[in-house]
């Protein structure tokens, strides 16, 4: 399999000391759902910034299919946690979707895109209305069709389960797997939930406190195929997870959060 | 519609009431509401059908008027809006000019006018001078604060989606802004209003604030009156416009329909600087 991701001794220092990562080096490959999880406050959003474009490391480098990323790379989506500070409200849905795709595609296309992702995500009849007129998790999933429209080799997702009850988590965290399966498009999501973080990846990085470094990097050896009883009930899922708590609570408790 | 009924019933008894009293008190200043009517009327719709009933004088005077004060209006917004965006964009301009524009804002509107007299020929070019800088204030800060507002989140997304930067502006900065510069708006609209009138009292040529002057020189208190009720008429049909653009521009804000987002007429922002 190719390499999509690739970061080289990746550190960022805020102000000139506060350092949020420190020499952080992995490789994401396509097609891949590689999950990172790590205590609150410990530089996952920063690096997901760092990766996205959107902030330049003080050290180290991102490459994104061999090569540098300067400034926000062309084919990478973002999913932030907070969906209602990421939608547009002025917007309706259809138009929030579209919106990344304006002066790139042509129209016919963009609403083809549109009305396709909002079918993926189940909110095919809700096209016409304004975010703030539709639940937390499908503000979430309205995020997560625009993210998909665009149609990037890379989707970052920013802990975008962490704001919606469990019970529209489960479906959400199902809902992601699914598109995984079905687009096959390369995934890096954030979270600070260990169950999470196993029950969606092919792969978890668990990272340290402040500043973030690479603990361990753990193939989730579960059938791709999942299912929120079944399989965290399974030994393998609750060896992992232990792995992972005993890990992240072998750390000391970070001075800064 | 029994809201709108009970409004208008409170209104049309305030006016009868007035009727009743000034008919008692038969004083010369203050002439009856029906006496009013008719001074208005006499003024300015004993013209023929031609000119839409319009009297010459009403061509004369209140056109110049309504033209003077939307178009003076329409360049205190530009302006302010253009300004404002350039300034919530950019924190250290604001911190330069922060206090300039409190200082500015602070100022009380009518002590201008004799200013802009020395400075301006009278008349049309004078109006327009003082409607503009004094209603570009509320505006500006307004717009400032409102674009200073939009939420980084919004702006991280159109970045890493790679949207370019007049399409940030046009798309987000201006949409997310737009609440706090209706606000601007609504003030600075009713702000023109007194500012076209207490400049048109300096102004040699014509004009509502002329007529009212002329009315007066000429203790002709039933035509000042009615000056006086048609620049309410005025402000009142105004304002009523803009907030029926207001609704219409703003259908996605939660509080637009109902409560509006308090209008200021400066911003905290600047307060605190």
């Amino acid at each position: 399999m190719s390499t999509m991701l690739e970061l080289a001794r990746l550190s960022h220092v805020y102000g000139g000391d506060h350092a949020a990562i420190a020499e952080l080096s992995f490789t994401v490959d396509t097609g891949e759902l590689a999950c990172i999880v790590g205590p609150s406050g410990c530089g996952k959003s920063t690096l997901l910034r760092a990766i996205a474009g959107l902030l330049a490391p003080t050290r180290g480098s991102v490459l994104l299919h061999g090569s540098p990323v300067r400034g926000v790379p062309d084919d990478l989506a973002v999913v932030f946690q907070d969906y209602s500070r990421s939608l547009f409200p002025w917007l309706t849905v259809q138009s929030n979707v579209e919106f990344p795709l304006r002066g790139r595609v042509r129209r016919n296309e963009r609403q083809d895109r549109a009305r396709f992702a909002l079918a993926q995500v189940g909110l095919a009849g809700a096209a016409h209305k304004h975010p703030q007129q539709l639940s937390g998790g499908m503000q979430q999933r309205v995020a997560l069709a625009r993210a998909l429209a665009y149609q990037p080799s890379l989707l970052l997702l920013d802990e975008p389960f962490a704001s919606v009850d469990a019970q529209t988590r489960f479906e959400l965290e199902d809902l992601l797997l699914r598109v995984h399966a079905e687009q096959g498009t390369t995934m890096l999501l954030v979270t600070h939930d260990i169950d999470e973080s196993v029950y969606l990846g092919d792969r978890v990085l668990v990272l340290s406190g402040s500043p973030a470094r690479v603990l361990a990097d753990l193939p989730v050896d579960l059938p791709r195929n999942r299912d929120q009883i079944t399989t965290r009930g399974s030994e393998t899922f609750v060896e992992l997870r232990s792995e992972v708590a005993r890990l992240l609570r072998g750390l000391p408790i970070p001075v800064t959060t | 519609m029994s809201r709108f009924l009970v409004r208008w019933g409170v209104f049309l008894a305030v006016v009868v009431c007035w009727q009743v009293l000034t008919t008692i008190a038969d004083h010369p200043y203050f002439p009856t509401p029906l006496e009013i009517l008719g001074a208005g009327q006499q003024m300015w719709l004993s013209g023929t059908a031609a000119t839409l009933f319009l009297s010459p004088d009403a061509i004369d005077a209140l056109l110049p008027s309504i033209g003077r004060l939307v178009g003076g209006w329409l360049l205190a917004v530009v302006a302010g809006v253009v300004l404002g965006t350039a300034l919530g964009l950019s924190r250290r301009l604001l911190e330069y000019t922060g206090p300039v524009f409190a200082f500015f804002r602070s100022l009380p509107l009518p002590a201008l006018v004799p200013v802009f007299v020395l400075l301006c020929r009278l008349g049309t070019q004078m109006v327009l001078a003082v409607i503009l800088f004094g209603a570009v204030w509320a505006v500006l800060l307004n717009t400032v604060d409102g674009v200073r507002t939009v939420d980084r989140v919004q702006l991280d997304t159109a970045r890493a989606f790679r949207v370019p930067a007049v399409r940030r502006l046009l798309g987000i900065v201006l949409p997310a802004a737009l609440p706090k510069v209706f606000a601007g708006l609504r003030v600075s609209l009713s702000q023109s209003v007194t500012l076209m009138v207490v400049a048109e009292l300096f102004a040699a040529n014509g004009g509502l604030g002329g007529e009212l002057r002329d009315a007066q020189d000429q203790f002709d208190f039933a035509q000042m009156w009615a000056v006086v009720v048609l620049i309410g008429v005025l402000g009142y049909t105004l304002n009523t416009l803009l907030l029926a653009v207001e609704r219409h521009a703003l259908g996605w804000h939660p509080v637009a329909g109902g409560r509006r987002p308090p209008a200021r007429a400066g911003g905290h922002l600047v307060d605190h600087a």
